[in-house]
């Protein structure tokens, strides 16, 4: 009975311990290739339909913008800015943007890791959350999920598939977490490795622009590289608190952290969304 | 009334009034009956289809439905204002349009319900908003409120069907209605608790959007200041609403229902509360101007992008705000009944675009410095599920006004 | 929305907020019930002095 006590305790001490998981994304680095994005719909069960092009109803948890500093030939330059969740913490008396505002609480900050979670099984599709990111990281599904017959075989069995008439969003892979945790606890462990848990586009960014890991953690490498002089946040100005930073040694790059400001930033035209 | 000549479903007229012939009746009602279908159509196709069918989409979740909502619910604030006036202020000359601005909360209230049951994915799993109630967010308490509010309205409106003329001969409904009117101070005052804060609370869903610096507004503890705006337009424009539901009703039917001096006294509340409003809206214009151009958002990039120009802010705020308080403040212009049916309806119009800015615009209006501007506007399954709800309050004002007594002067303007 | 369920939070706002929701449906339903009993009583009385109300 003792023991069982004893085990409780370092269990709940366990719980304590809180992580800030987050990315580092160099955008000095990234090529466009949207790696991520594919890896991203493979592991997270991500429908899609025949004709996927319009990017406005299409489910992408992860998205590439392109952007371009605007200037002729040969002075052109692009950057490319992948988007997933920024998981934001909110500061002073914010709090996330999106978890306020749900009716439901179907969507929730997780203070143990960060992560802002989403309870498709509690959504019942209001969109509230939708009109308070104003990073646009929140989908909602259209249409029912469909895939190419014989594919709905490869679903991965971690991750719930979605219904019509709920919204769904990045979850920093947040099955991968639970995998490594019960891994980790059968081996006796409490802690994590860095390589353990690892995002699906961390992973599959072939030119290793993204960087995953514990911010708060100094031995991890996300920690050294937000610290970067050429580190920013995208709308950091409006107190959202997001956990990706991106790095571009590039001046005009970094202004696309920038709040809108009715044009284009000096020297950033022709945006495209890839 | 001569039995000879009168409709066949005279007997449940209310005391010494006339009605136009049942086929007439019959007729208007098939009338409504087509659009009418059109809107069950369009509802079907959301609930039956997924939202596809609409032009909402990712960067617009909320599009007319949602302005749509916000818009009734204002307008149909005359319901609790004119209780509120009728009963607690004690005027006692609105007795004479407080039943009918019950019914028309009735039908505001239930078209707002209606609206935001098709709006949502999944209207099975409505309940959880009650069931899982955060209680954190605006829409929960606008969801809480709203549905006990149109509880009050039912109970409201319950006295009036016992009154009825045959259904008021059975003692026990008699005695109901009797002791429901005794009643009516308290549940006047519970509809005006429960409105305060949800026409509120309505101004708080946009209010506390600190992503969207358009939409954003700082406040008073856990309120933003758009919260008192919204309680302030919407019983601004409540009474006008009435107003001119009554002003159509009169047309329709083709005589006086209430005495120009009922609406007059509506129509100076309405106008000193709307120049209360729109000096408390320029204020916080101004303050809103500095608190966004201090997140980096100047207030040309908020205007940059058509068709939300500058024009939105001048047509809401001068066309539709201070042309009709100016009126409403004139007691020679308020004679003038077609004046004062043109300063109602811009002053409807006005909140109901306020309503639309709030939702829509906030929006539109891009955040990240590399969006892209999108523009969106409804497409006929939106349009067809929102007047559906116009049709159905049309044949619930007309089955009411046939067969309950809404209106006590009538008999007294229109001797037979 | 009920204490008993697992996500109930004890917090100030959940108290008052839930709270008032529950006290205006709880005086809803009185209101309704005082004024059927009311009607109830008056007619097997056979009570029938408000011919001329409001």
């Amino acid at each position: 009975m003792k023991e069982v006590h004893h085990k409780a305790d370092e269990h709940h001490g366990a719980h304590e311990k809180t992580y800030k998981y987050g990315m580092v994304v160099d955008l000095d680095k990234c090529t466009g290739c949207g790696a991520c994005m594919v890896a991203c719909m493979a592991e997270n069960n991500l429908s899609f339909r025949k004709d996927n092009s319009d990017r406005l109803r299409s489910n992408l948890w992860m998205r590439v913008y392109k952007i371009s500093n605007g200037r002729p030939f040969p002075d052109t330059d692009i950057s490319f800015i992948p988007r997933p969740c920024q998981h934001c913490e909110g500061e002073g008396h914010h709090h996330t943007p999106c978890v306020s505002v749900c009716p439901a609480t179907a969507t929730d900050y997780s203070h143990e890791t960060g992560i802002v979670s989403q309870v498709y099984t509690r959504c019942f599709g209001c969109r509230y959350c939708m009109a308070a990111c104003p990073y646009h990281v929140r989908v909602f599904n259209w249409w029912d999920p469909t895939w190419p017959k014989g594919m709905e075989k490869y679903l991965n069995p971690d991750v719930s598939v979605r219904m019509r008439g709920v919204v769904e969003k990045c979850s920093f892979c947040y099955h991968r977490y639970q995998r490594a945790k019960n891994k980790a606890y059968a081996e006796g462990r409490r802690e994590l490795h860095e390589d353990e848990y690892q995002t699906a586009c961390t992973q599959a960014c072939p030119a290793g622009a993204i960087t995953f890991g514990d911010l708060k953690n100094p031995e991890h490498k996300v920690h050294k590289l937000k610290k970067s002089r050429y580190a920013f946040r995208l709308l950091e100005k409006l107190g959202t608190n997001p956990k990706i930073y991106y790095v571009s040694t590039r001046d005009w790059g970094r202004k696309a952290g920038e709040v809108y400001a009715g044009e284009e930033p000096k020297g950033v035209t022709h945006v495209t969304h890839a | 009334m001569d039995s000879a000549s009168a409709p066949f479903d005279s007997a449940l007229f209310p005391e010494g009034v006339k009605r136009c012939k049942f086929k007439w009746f019959l007729f208007w009602l098939a009338v409504l009956h087509g659009p009418l279908m059109v809107g069950v159509i369009a509802m079907l196709m959301c609930w039956g289809l997924a939202l596809h069918v609409t032009y909402l989409n990712n960067n617009y979740p909320f599009g007319l439905w949602i302005a749509a909502d916000l818009g009734i619910i204002a307008l149909g604030a005359g319901a609790f204002f004119t209780g509120f006036l009728r009963y607690i202020v004690n005027i006692e000359e609105l007795k004479n349009i407080v039943n009918y601005a019950v019914v028309i909360g009735v039908v505001c209230y239930a078209a707002a319900q209606g609206i935001l049951g098709v709006d949502i994915g999944q209207p099975l799993r409505g309940w959880f908003i009650f069931w899982h109630a955060n209680v954190h967010s605006m829409l929960t308490e606008v969801a809480f409120c709203i549905t006990c509010y149109f509880m009050v309205l039912c109970i409201e409106y319950f006295p009036l069907i016992l009154e009825n003329r045959q259904i008021n001969k059975l003692r026990f409904f008699h005695g109901m209605a009797h002791h429901l009117h005794g009643a009516m101070p308290t549940i006047a005052a519970v509809g005006v608790f429960l409105s305060f804060f949800h026409q509120g609370s309505l101004g708080g869903v946009p209010g506390v959007l600190y992503g969207r610096p358009f939409a954003y507004r700082e406040g008073f503890l856990v309120w933003p200041w758009t919260f008192f705006l919204f309680i302030l337009s919407a019983i601004a424009c409540g009474p006008c609403f009435t107003i001119l539901v009554t002003w159509i009703t009169e047309k329709c039917a083709g005589k006086r229902l209430v005495k120009r001096n009922v609406i007059d006294i509506l129509a100076k509340i309405s106008g000193r509360l709307l120049v209360l409003y729109l000096v408390l809206k320029t204020l916080d214009t101004v303050y809103w101007v500095a608190i966004a151009g201090k997140a980096g958002a100047p207030l040309s990039s908020f205007y940059a992008n058509q068709p939300f120009g500058y024009w939105v802010l001048i047509t809401e705020l001068g066309i539709l705000g201070v042309i009709p308080a100016i009126i409403l403040l004139n007691a020679k212009a308020r004679q003038n009944e077609n004046i004062l049916i043109i300063a109602c309806i811009l002053n409807c119009t006005g909140i109901f675009m306020n309503r639309w800015i709030m939702t829509v615009q906030a929006l539109a209006v891009p955040v990240m410095s590399f969006d892209k501007f999108i523009s969106y506007r409804p497409n006929w399954v939106e349009y067809a599920s929102t007047l559906m709800f116009v049709w159905l309050g049309a044949v619930v004002i007309m089955l009411s006004y046939r067969y309950l007594p809404i209106f006590p002067q009538e008999k007294e303007l229109n001797p037979s | 929305m009920f204490p008993f369920a697992f996500e109930w939070v004890p917090e100030a706002t959940r108290y008052v907020f839930m709270g008032s929701l529950y006290a205006v449906l709880i005086s809803l339903i009185i209101i309704l019930h005082y004024c059927a009993i009311r009607a109830f009583l008056d007619m097997i009385c056979k009570k029938d002095d408000h011919n001329s109300h409001h």
